[in-house]
């Protein structure tokens, strides 16, 4: 184990390491979003979705399933309280509870 | 993103926290588990909790990958094709779960291969339950009942924990859990409906499997110093005394719809404390199989090892065969 999560070599676990981490994202089913599901190690694409199919679909919890290089995704920064999302923070007029309609006007 | 010097990296990676007050890094870490919210694996975190976690997680993996073993020796010799068929899914259940959990442990920065090596060296521990054998098939069914069971009662609350992926994990795992103890029941309901034999053949195996069951919660309060810790840290919602108690109180009615006697003498109702009064297991017995002395320890790792250094050669073709896919797609579209 190394701070940066690079493959340790040891004898026995070397050609494991060569294999990529990938992220697996399943749709549930028709009508929903991709949703993150965890992670597998594999030596290619292909063998990627195979493996996510047998690990993360054993009972029918996807009818669609991406992978990507874990190493080919950019993410921001962990912070929650990050100024990257410091943008929205005070758009209150962005919200439709920040208009006052009077009670008597319908569907709106 | 560009511009931040920040790598991208979702999985396996770590928050340094250098060039920051790591002062206010803790007082945040410590903010967000107050409000029970949740750590995820960018997070900045103390030393300790992600030694902790990767400790936890890689040998509740570790307990996964070699609880395929003691059913799996059953698994040729399955009574009929619907048990086969459970059976084999059970085990490929539990290869899951393992999977899932190492997955876990690799956001934290642990390394698959170094995790898997940490295994069959021995260095890191895995579940004592999984170094007894299994005899005959009645284990099979009380392994679900009693194994899965006291599992269930470990797992459920650690669906909160503070960790995000392992607590995810384990509620995929939660769900999948049940499946295996009805089955064990089930199948223990079906051999106690047979011949006077097979009646023996569970209630033997339930004696067996009973006190190492109880010891799956760990040693007595007392002496288990990191209870207090993880219990702050909130990725130990009770103490290993609770979840014992807990666990008896469920399985004693089992039992009796079973028809089986739990081979504990002391076990009886206590009406001034809501709960049954039980016997300890054999607390010496449990720390001589952890340090390794157990019926099939040495058997557990060779066989883990051997999987491993056979399939070797498969890692490495499959390895192989992706980069010379890679080059050639690499050579089409040079050439388009």
């Amino acid at each position: 184990m190394t701070s940066t999560g690079e493959a340790v070599p040891t004898e026995v676990g070397q050609a494991r390491s060569n294999w990529p981490l990938f992220e697996v994202f399943l749709r549930s089913k028709r009508g929903l979003n991709h949703v993150h599901v965890g992670s597998l190690h594999a030596a290619d694409a292909t063998m990627a979705l195979h493996h996510a199919r047998d690990l993360y679909t054993r009972r029918n919890e996807g009818v669609s399933i991406w992978v990507v290089k874990a190493a080919d995704i950019t993410a921001s920064s962990p912070d929650e309280k990050d100024p990257f999302f410091a943008p929205s923070g005070d758009k209150v007029y962005r919200h439709p509870t920040f208009y006052d309609i009077p009670d008597s006007v319908p569907h709106i | 993103m560009a511009g931040t010097g920040e790598e991208a990296v979702p999985s396996g990676q770590m928050q340094s926290g250098h060039g920051v007050d790591a002062g206010k890094l803790e007082q945040h870490f410590e903010e967000t588990i107050a409000r029970d919210r949740r750590i995820e694996p960018r997070d900045w975190m103390p030393e300790a909790y992600r030694k902790t976690m990767i400790r936890q997680i890689a040998q509740h993996a570790h307990s996964e990958i070699i609880g395929m073993q003691p059913e799996g020796n059953w698994v040729t010799r399955a009574p009929s094709l619907r048990r086969k068929a459970i059976l084999l899914a059970k085990v490929q259940d539990e290869a899951g779960h393992g999977l899932y959990l190492y997955s876990a442990a690799e956001t934290l920065g642990a390394d698959r291969a170094d995790l898997t090596n940490r295994l069959i060296t021995g260095t890191q521990k895995y579940s004592s339950i999984f170094n007894y054998p299994t005899l005959t098939f009645a284990d099979v069914g009380v392994i679900g009942w009693l194994v899965d069971g006291a599992a269930i009662c470990n797992q459920v609350p650690l669906c909160r924990s503070s960790y995000g992926p392992y607590a995810r994990a384990m509620i995929r795992i939660c769900k999948e859990e049940s499946f295996h103890q009805r089955q064990g029941y089930e199948l223990l309901l079906t051999m106690m409906g047979g011949s006077q034999v097979q009646r023996e053949m569970v209630q033997d195996a339930t004696n067996r499997w009973w006190w190492p069951s109880l010891m799956m919660f760990g040693p007595p309060d007392a002496e288990s110093p990191n209870t207090e810790q993880s219990m702050r840290w909130r990725i130990k919602r009770h103490t290993n005394d609770d979840l014992r108690q807990r666990f008896v109180d469920m399985s004693v009615p089992q039992a009796e719809v079973l028809g089986v006697t739990l081979p504990d003498p002391q076990l009886r109702w206590n009406d001034a404390r809501g709960h049954y009064d039980f016997g300890q297991p054999d607390w010496a017995e449990f720390k001589r199989v952890i340090a390794g002395d157990g019926p099939c320890n040495a058997q557990r790792i060779a066989n883990r090892r051997a999987a491993h250094e056979g399939g070797a050669w498969v890692r490495e073709a499959a390895a192989a065969h992706a980069a010379k896919q890679a080059a050639r797609a690499a050579q089409r579209e040079a050439v388009a």
